[in-house]
């Protein structure tokens, strides 16, 4: 069955405190020079019929209002 | 007035959304899988962590055969309340508008806090009744406990939910603990018979616990909906 890899963040625009938190240890640690530092979620799976990915993520896997989503098939 | 509570796999506040209920009429348990709500007048989707929170609270729940039935019972007028993760449900299976996300703090909290409830009238929500008008408005003592609680809509979206009397909750002044967007505690839906919001009014029915104000949250929204 056709794998794909969906990936989920925080939209542009919305505060993302885990983000801003992981953004903000990175000096303390000697990283310097990294920002806009966001976390989202990855879903992996298989398809039988990967043309209706982009459906389920609409309606389970994110949530359009606060989410952006990006499939990628493998 | 026949109060059904919801109750999903990892529900915890079913129990005592239940004894609010029956302080009011008579109340009922629902099993997450009965697609029947067997007559029931008013819904009350419970806190919790329905399937564990998994994905984004709430978004599991809300596909359960339970929830289709309310959805048609809020379809149909009916008074429908979600509390903290009763209200994420009903966020993500869009009977209400918003989200709600991590509390800003990324900290859970738990503590008594101070709402203000809006009635649905223009005048008392309007963003210049917001400031002066709050002498009027009812303020009541009821606890929080969650960890994502930040309510989020656009911000057209809040303008409109602000100038159609939508917000039915606002945290007090400088009380707002997750970061909400203008202090939204709760909203209710364009027609009023559906109303969600994160503090717990089940846990303030009985001077024992402190407070009997979400006493008034329950008949408020049992009068603002027609029974099925």
């Amino acid at each position: 069955m056709p794998r794909a890899r969906v990936l989920i963040r925080p939209k542009e625009g919305i505060l993302d405190p885990q983000g801003k938190a992981v953004e903000r240890a990175l000096p303390a640690l000697g990283f310097e020079g990294i920002g806009h530092v966001h976390v989202g979620r990855m879903v992996e799976l298989e398809a039988e019929d990967p043309e209706r990915l982009a459906e389920l993520c609409e309606k389970l896997l994110a949530n359009p209002l606060i989410e952006d989503y990006e499939i990628q098939t493998l | 007035m026949i109060w059904g509570v919801l109750q999903f796999p990892g529900s915890c506040d079913e129990r005592d959304a239940l004894h609010a209920c029956s302080l009011l009429g008579e109340a009922r348990l629902v099993w997450h899988e009965e697609r029947d709500l067997g007559g029931v007048d008013a819904v009350v989707v419970p806190g919790g962590f329905s399937y564990g929170d998994y994905l984004r609270a709430g978004a599991i729940a809300r596909f359960s055969p339970a929830m289709e039935a309310v959805a048609e019972l809020a379809a149909a007028g009916a008074p429908v309340l979600g509390i903290c993760n009763g209200f994420q449900v009903l966020c993500e299976a869009g009977l209400l508008p918003g989200a709600l996300l991590l509390n800003e703090s990324m900290r859970f909290l738990c503590r008594q806090l101070d709402l203000i409830a809006e009635g649905a009238s223009v005048e008392l929500s309007s963003p210049e009744g917001h400031q002066l008008d709050r002498s009027s408005a009812e303020v009541l003592s009821i606890p929080a406990k969650h960890g994502e609680g930040r309510y989020w809509a656009p911000d057209e979206v809040l303008d409109a939910l602000e100038a159609n009397g939508q917000v039915a909750y606002r945290y007090a002044p400088g009380q707002n603990p997750n970061g909400s967007a203008r202090d939204i505690a709760g909203v209710r839906n364009e027609v009023g018979n559906v109303v969600g919001l994160m503090p717990h009014p089940e846990h303030a029915v009985d001077p024992l616990t402190g407070s009997t104000d979400g006493l008034r949250v329950f008949e408020a929204v049992a009068a603002a909906g027609a029974p099925a």
